[in-house]
């Protein structure tokens, strides 16, 4: 059985929600089961924003994760708070660009993307969640590339339809990064 | 069957709530289920309902007791604390005899306590709340697919007998996305309502929405009318889901989000060979007691695991009737229990 | 033989339950016979409150409401909402709507929900044997305040017209009282016109009605009546605070 458990993390206004909800809502398409869970209450007042999703073949008992087996990690209180979440294995993206060090940990893969950077350079700060969802899928695999392109589609809103060939774009550059 | 969305359970209750034709909601703002009054605001004026932000959850519940009284299909929501000021009201709409749906997306207590989720309302909604003797019809959803589900079911069963139906979730079941697939109709279940107050019209006596009887033979018989809906409603509608009890080594009673860490808990243990059963009630009012009945005799031991510091387990307990242990593990304050612990519960249990 | 004089057709035939020589007979009968006179009974839902009048749902010939102590205009915004052609009105008592109920009252003139309140002002809690209410005088015994009200202690009456007269939703506003004919005609006035407001769907309407309590005051009735106008007028000035001109 294959089951992805993910946390994404980082500033409110980067796009980790959209994150989360894009690849929960690709992994649907697919027919998996999937279920995101957000942050909530206080906690998301501190401009900390984080949430856990999963994606599995078979049905999702708790949609809380007490550890993962991957981790977006968009600034350095993300990357404190969550890196010993991970079980060995597994991955954490960090977006280099943002986060001043790098992780500790041996027993699982890191990668470091400056997805912030390169997104500016593209012209549009906020694809840099897109970017970092880039090296999830082709790290992980959790969802297709074809599927994500789908949640797009429905997560965006209509008139935001026109953005979608340069979020593909910021995804791809991701991947190969 | 429709396609499949990725909803947040809370929106999920409202549109649930719409399509079973509720055009009436009066709430006010509370962690972790505001998202309810947000869909209810946004999509009202399309169902041409009303939506009103009441000054207190007390007024909202006495908007509902106005709206059910006036025969319309109505609704409040709140999370814990709210709903302790609505139980007033709760208990007014209970002798009156009101079809009415109260949401509780259950928060940690006591007090203010916290805004995560928790099971530590089940007395207050299965064993009173508020006055006297009365019942609500209590479902326990566990998924968003059954959030929306069992909303549309609670506003049939309110119609069907004139009595309250609480949907209970839990902050995370609120806060939590999921598939969820809505059917392209609901099934509405048609009844009278002559006994509204719409106005007379001048082509009948004047109906009269109350619920006090000064005259202790005319209460007392209230009440026995009361009781006797509530033994109909037991005998029909009491929901549960039982798997894997036939020859389990243990049965774990657990609803809501936890029953859903109890089938992650049962994989696990299957590969350290214990065979882990689970009886989930639906509605944790009227308590599914024949279900334990039923199993009682074939476990070594029954164990309850909640969100809270021991409720359910007393039903459970009646319900097993002393023929088998039964054991209880349970987390406050917000707190989840994790798989691991259950099962190390389990292990000691069985050892 | 010609009739000079007739039981409003909105009242019932039930004999009414009120001490001898308490007011709200009267009040009732003047609401029966404004909603007789503007034809809406069939389309009239009344709300009872908690106080003496908790059972006029026995009274009122038109579909009727019994709510919790304080509750009646959040009832009443229910009942409006779903249908909003209905004439709605609450009638509740000081205790109820000054005290309890004022979160109540304040927010359905907040929201200039589309109802009418009856409110009811003896300075005293009926039903309950005699207590201080919100709108007890200083100086005034009751069983609460054996003493008189002292406002160092119990604070000072409420004066709800005023009070509630400053909310741009509550867009009629009258106090009028029941201690003789003319003003008892007044009264009527007032009610009708707060019906109307509503039938014309402009906003909330209150008529505060100064009314008796003999057995509570420990009054006879023609004293009582004499108390409303000594005691009770200057503490609660009539006349129209809101929508005096409003054209309906």
């Amino acid at each position: 059985m294959a089951q992805h458990d993910m946390i994404f993390s980082g500033f409110g206004g980067q796009g980790i929600q959209s994150a989360g909800m894009l690849i929960a809502y690709a992994g649907m398409l697919e027919n998996k089961f999937v279920s995101f869970l957000p942050s909530y209450g206080p906690e998301m007042r501190g401009g900390t924003s984080n949430c856990h999703v999963i994606v599995s073949d078979e049905e999702i008992g708790s949609p809380i994760l007490n550890s993962a087996t991957a981790l977006m990690a968009m600034n350095r209180p993300s990357l404190d708070k969550f890196e010993s979440s991970i079980v060995p294995g597994g991955i954490i993206l960090v977006d280099s660009s943002l986060v001043n060090r790098s992780s500790d940990r041996k027993d699982v893969k890191v990668f470091e993307i400056p997805a912030s950077n390169i997104a500016s350079e593209m012209g549009n700060l906020t694809y840099a969640n897109i970017i970092m969802l880039g090296k999830l899928l082709s790290e992980t695999g959790v969802v297709s590339f074809d599927f994500f392109e789908k949640a797009l589609k429905k997560v965006l809103p209509e008139r935001r339809h026109y953005m979608i060939p340069e979020e593909m774009k910021a995804l791809e550059i991701g991947m190969k990064y | 069957m429709g396609e499949k969305i990725l909803m947040k359970g809370n929106e999920v209750i409202a549109e649930a709530a719409l399509r079973a034709g509720c055009k009436h909601y009066f709430g006010y703002p509370i962690t972790p289920q505001t998202e309810i009054a947000h869909y209810f605001a946004k999509k009202m004026p399309q169902y041409g309902g009303t939506f009103v932000q009441a000054e207190s959850e007390i007024a909202a519940m006495n908007m509902v007791y106005g709206a059910a009284s006036a025969g319309a299909r109505a609704m409040t929501s709140s999370s814990s604390p709210g709903i302790s000021l609505k139980q007033e009201a709760i208990s007014y709409t209970a002798c009156a005899e009101l079809p009415a749906v109260v949401v509780n997306i259950v928060r940690c207590g006591p007090g203010l306590g916290g805004i995560l989720a928790a099971q530590c309302d089940y007395f207050q909604a299965t064993k009173g709340g508020g006055h006297g003797d009365y019942r609500l019809v209590v479902l326990a959803p566990s998924s968003v697919q059954e959030l929306y589900e069992l909303t549309v079911d609670a506003f049939n069963i309110a119609d069907r007998y004139r009595t309250i139906c609480m949907v209970m979730g839990d902050g995370m079941l609120g806060q939590m996305m999921e598939a969820v697939e809505f059917r392209d109709t609901e099934e509405k279940f048609e009844t009278d309502k002559s006994w509204a107050t719409t106005g007379s019209g001048m082509k009948r006596e004047h109906n009269i929405v109350t619920s006090i009887y000064i005259e202790p033979e005319i209460l007392e018989k209230h009440n026995l009318k009361l009781q006797a809906k509530y033994a109909e409603i037991t005998k029909n509608e009491t929901r549960v889901e039982t798997f894997n009890c036939e020859d389990a080594d243990i049965i774990v009673a657990a609803y809501g989000t936890v029953a859903r860490i109890i089938k992650n808990v049962i994989k696990t243990a299957e590969k350290d060979g214990i065979k882990v059963g689970l009886i989930r009630p639906i509605t944790l009012w009227p308590f599914p007691t024949a279900a334990f009945e039923k199993y009682a005799e074939v476990p070594k031991a029954f164990l309850a695991v909640e969100m809270s510091a021991g409720q359910m387990v007393e039903d459970v307990r009646l319900a097993v009737n002393g023929k088998r242990p039964v054991h209880f593990h349970g987390r406050m304050g917000g707190m989840i229990p994790t798989q691991k612990e259950i099962l190390q519960k389990i292990k000691e249990i069985l050892k | 033989m010609a009739t000079v004089f007739k039981k409003p057709h909105a009242l019932t035939d039930l004999p009414m339950h009120y001490c001898p020589g308490c007011t709200h007979g009267i009040v009732h009968r003047l609401v029966a016979e404004v909603i007789d006179e503007l034809g809406i009974e069939g389309s009239t839902v009344g709300v009872s409150s908690v106080g003496c009048s908790y059972n006029n749902y026995l009274y009122f010939n038109c579909d009727m409401v019994q709510a919790a102590h304080g509750r009646a205009p959040a009832v009443a915004t229910g009942i409006k909402r779903v249908h909003p052609e209905n004439a709605v009105f609450t009638y509740q008592g000081d205790g109820d709507l000054a005290a309890i109920g004022t979160a109540e009252i304040v927010h359905v003139a907040v929201r200039g929900e589309k109802i009418t309140t009856i409110f009811v002002n003896n300075a005293i809690y009926g039903m309950t044997s005699g207590q201080m209410a919100p709108t007890t005088l200083i100086g005034q015994v009751t069983t609460t305040s054996p003493f008189g009200r002292k406002p160092e202690i119990q604070g000072y009456p409420v004066n709800v017209c005023e009070m509630l007269s400053t909310l741009p939703g509550a867009v009629f506003v009258e106090r009028v009282s029941t201690h003789d004919i003319k003003n008892i005609n007044n009264a009527k006035k007032a009610i009708k016109k707060a019906f109307q407001v509503q039938l014309a769907g402009l906003g909330f309407s209150i008529v505060e009605v100064l009314s008796t309590c003999p057995t509570n005051w420990g009054l006879d009735p023609i004293q009582s009546l004499k108390w409303i106008e000594e005691k009770m007028i200057p503490q609660y000035p009539l006349g129209n605070f809101r929508g005096k001109d409003l054209e309906v």
